[in-house]
């Protein structure tokens, strides 16, 4: 362990001595730094003012822990060149093999590159967020509280790993600089939206909600780490100089995974559809798993944690129970309401949906919006508990007729973006990153067309044509 | 010890950089790999650095499997890049140090390994400024002195004296000379062939990833220049008239004051020749081997190989 740390330290402690004697970097990141704060100040004073003049209390309570976070971003975005350039500027300068020829593990370069990736902009980050604080403590503004403070400095530190992290896996698998400029908008975008979602959280005023920022931002951070390790190949940094872009080949790799051994549909079902099975047997437990403890819970949420002014009175039940039954009338015309291709496209949508999630996170927020999904079910079984229905009747006549297909197929189709995200980090050193990225979408396609789309057409039939009329013979017994 | 067997390595599967090159180095003994750009040089010497995985084929560096222990292999190396790489706001001093660190040298052992090296490579005086201020050929040192830091049982050489000036040069020949005799393994590859012809005991011709020639200058010029020619100088015109020759012996050409032979085994030849031609009193001044370069043997290997006519 420490002869590991000894070496992650002397791949950082030589970049760090590289960073601070190149005026070129040191010099416009003071001036930045520096200016950042002065600037945020000013518009503090007159945010302030303004609010002073016209009212808002609400957002001046909140407006200096959304500076703080929003001081601490900015030279986490213009120092991120450093992270890009790690590797793929060795490899550019000619610097990297003998670093390569070394006998240091893969994990010292990488981790000690990351640190540095990672310190520089947080120190740059910590220092303007310390100078603008400095600076607003002269202000009559509310200063942010010490908890508060704390949690913005943590989710700036998890930023400031996510941010690093993936700009080191784009600087491996560049080619050049400037490929690897060009990406880091990959990075910065996404960010800047993630840091418009927590301004969000910070302005509504439930400053716990942070902790899930902070968690997931964490959880994404240390994936990408684990995906740029997994995937660092001293061959691929010296292996190619440039790239190029063969789709033939990429096409033919695709239809060899996407087909396998069969030479007809017939034969893919017999013969493919089981190996699918086989190979989502994993994901697929876990995803029945969560959504099994996700319905539970959401269903006792519901049912225990109704609020104190919702008193569900006798009377109201029935009154409910009128309301609903009058209504059933209009399933009879669900049909022309929503017309079964487009609530089949709408489920189809929902799964690609689910899978760009999943690519641009790992699994993990494709997850996250099945499993909301899914909490839906239970709430709404809770709801009809509530309301004094069966709520195993309605289960049985309003989800299970069409769910046995819809949900096996939003199940598969989970399953599957889970393993593409679990390929994606796991290391497979005879295949590049790319090559992993095309046979994952392959097998996640098998699923997708072979068996989720004609699952989801069955599904979307019943949900239009079975459905309601089961609801309607059953809604007497509820 | 350098051992490689079929050793192979293809880029994007229809293309082989490198295409069964088997070689043998043992310790004490220089390969000179010679070849044109691209011909698959620099990627045999990344797979003797386990940097590269070969296709096809394995390799042996120093005891190890190139595939099996890349680690071990690494640690034993000493590796001179194609480009010098230099960190170039690194004094000379902290680059040996920071390398020596890599290489898990002791703290003593760092300062005197970096003050021998840079002494020796007359760098001593340069040390202490960053390697950006360097010329060429002092850059072209560093990296020499880098890859000689821990004192490694092999060492691949890439264009070792490339960028510098003759006495830079020669300074750079005698320390791989020397290296040898203390039975390091070296694997030099080049463009310079003066300096294979007077460093390698072995050399290889590689084109399009294969080896063409290996062994050694003699072996070489025998295989591709035919058998050893001499020539007899004369002090006045000698007319050999029909000249009985010994077997194994041709006579190749002729003029007032001179002829040349191809002698198949020279030891017992040679002195048949000489017999032959003072039995009939030429006036004999010289006797001597003519000089065959390498050059000759490379560019004659490469004609043939690209199928074109050799002009010697």
């Amino acid at each position: 362990m420490r002869r590991n740390l000894e070496a992650i330290w002397m791949v950082a402690r030589r970049e760090f001595l590289d960073q601070l004697r190149d005026w070129r970097i040191v010099v416009p990141m003071l001036l930045l730094v520096s200016l950042f704060p002065f600037i945020a100040d000013d518009t503090t004073r007159q945010a302030v003012n303004f609010m002073n003049r016209f009212g808002g209390n609400l957002i001046l309570d909140h407006l200096v822990p959304f500076v703080v976070l929003v001081i601490g971003f900015f030279p986490l975005s213009f120092t991120l060149v450093v992270a890009l350039e790690s590797f793929v500027g060795e490899k550019e300068r000619g610097t990297i093999e003998p670093l390569l020829s070394s006998p240091l593990e893969d994990s010292h370069m990488y981790l000690g590159k990351l640190l540095v990736g990672i310190t520089t902009p947080l120190v740059f980050s910590y220092g303007s967020i310390g100078i603008y604080l400095f600076l607003i403590s002269r202000r009559p503004v509310e200063f942010p509280g010490f908890y508060m403070l704390a949690l913005i400095l943590l989710l700036t530190f998890a930023h400031a790993v996510l941010m690093v992290s993936a700009a080191i896996v784009i600087s491996v698998n560049a080619t050049t600089i400037r490929a690897a400029n060009l990406l880091a908008s990959f990075v910065v975008v996404p960010v800047a939206f993630l840091l418009q979602g927590e301004t969000v959280l910070i302005f509504w005023g439930n400053e716990d909600v942070l902790w899930y920022a902070i968690v997931a931002v964490t959880l994404l951070a240390g994936l990408l780490v684990r995906l740029g390790l997994a995937h660092f190949r001293r061959e691929y940094l010296l292996g190619r100089e440039i790239d190029t872009l063969n789709f033939k080949l990429m096409g033919r790799k695709f239809k060899e995974r996407f087909v396998g051994e069969a030479h007809s549909v017939r034969e893919w079902y017999f013969i493919e559809v089981p190996k699918l099975f086989r190979a989502l047997k994993l994901p697929l437990v876990i995803v029945t798993g969560l959504a099994l403890v996700t319905v539970i819970v959401s269903y006792m949420w519901v049912v225990l944690k109704v609020p104190d002014y919702v008193t569900l009175t006798p009377e109201i039940k029935t009154e409910v129970r009128t309301l609903v039954s009058e209504n059933l009338a209009n399933l009879d015309t669900l049909g022309e309401q929503l017309p079964v291709h487009m609530l089949f496209l709408h489920n189809a949508r929902t799964t690609i949906i689910f899978l760009l999630l999943g690519l641009v996170s790992f699994g993990t927020l494709g997850l996250t919006l099945f499993l909301g999904n899914i909490g839906l079910i239970g709430g709404v079984l809770g709801a009809a508990n509530l309301v004094g229905f069966s709520p195993l009747l309605t289960f049985a006549a309003g989800i299970l007729p069409h769910g046995m297909f819809e949900l096996s197929a939003i199940f598969l189709a989970t399953a599957a973006m889970l393993k593409v995200g679990a390929q994606l980090v796991t290391p497979q050193p005879e295949k590049s990153l790319g090559e992993i990225f095309l046979l994952s979408l392959a097998d996640w396609s098998r699923v997708f067309f072979g068996l989720v789309l004609p699952l989801l057409a069955v599904a979307a039939v019943i949900e239009i044509y079975v459905t309601p009329a089961l609801i309607k013979l059953a809604f007497p017994y509820f | 010890m350098i051992e490689t067997s079929d050793l192979s390595k293809q880029y994007n599967s229809d293309f082989w950089a490198v295409d069964g090159v088997t070689l043998n180095v043992q310790p004490g003994k220089i390969l000179a790999l010679l070849g044109q750009n691209g011909a698959g040089k620099t990627t045999t010497v990344r797979m003797l650095t386990a940097l590269l995985s070969p296709t096809r084929g394995w390799a042996r560096v120093a005891g190890y499997d190139v595939t099996k222990n890349p680690q071990e292999i690494r640690a034993a190396v000493g590796v001179l890049t194609e480009q010098h790489g230099l960190y170039m706001r690194m004094t000379g001093i902290e680059y040996l140090d920071f390398f020596g660190k890599v290489y898990g040298l002791s703290s003593s052992a760092r300062k005197m390994r970096s003050e021998y090296l840079l002494e020796y490579f007359g760098l001593a005086e340069a040390g202490k400024r960053r390697s950006g201020e360097y010329s060429k050929g002092m850059k072209q040192k560093l990296a020499l002195a880098r890859a000689l830091i821990h004192d490694p049982s092999v060492l691949l050489l890439d264009e070792p004296t490339s960028a510098m000036d003759p006495e830079s040069s020669r300074l750079v020949r005698d320390e791989i000379a020397r290296l040898r005799s203390s039975q390091r393994t070296i694997v030099i590859c080049t463009h310079n062939l003066a300096e294979a012809e007077a460093l390698a005991d072995h050399i290889a011709i590689i084109y399009r990833g294969k080896i063409l020639l290996n062994g050694t200058l003699d072996e070489l010029k025998r295989a591709v220049l035919g058998p050893v020619e001499f020539e007899a100088q004369f002090a006045d015109a000698f007319d050999a008239g029909e000249l009985d020759l010994p077997e194994g012996a041709t006579l190749l050409s002729r003029s007032a004051t001179s002829l040349r032979f191809q002698v198949e085994a020279p030891q017992v030849v040679n002195p048949l020749l000489v017999n032959a031609l003072t039995s009939r009193h030429a006036p004999l001044v010289s006797f001597q081997e003519v000089p065959r370069k390498l050059e000759q043997v490379y560019l004659k290997t490469m004609a043939e190989a690209q199928g074109v006519t050799y002009a010697a």
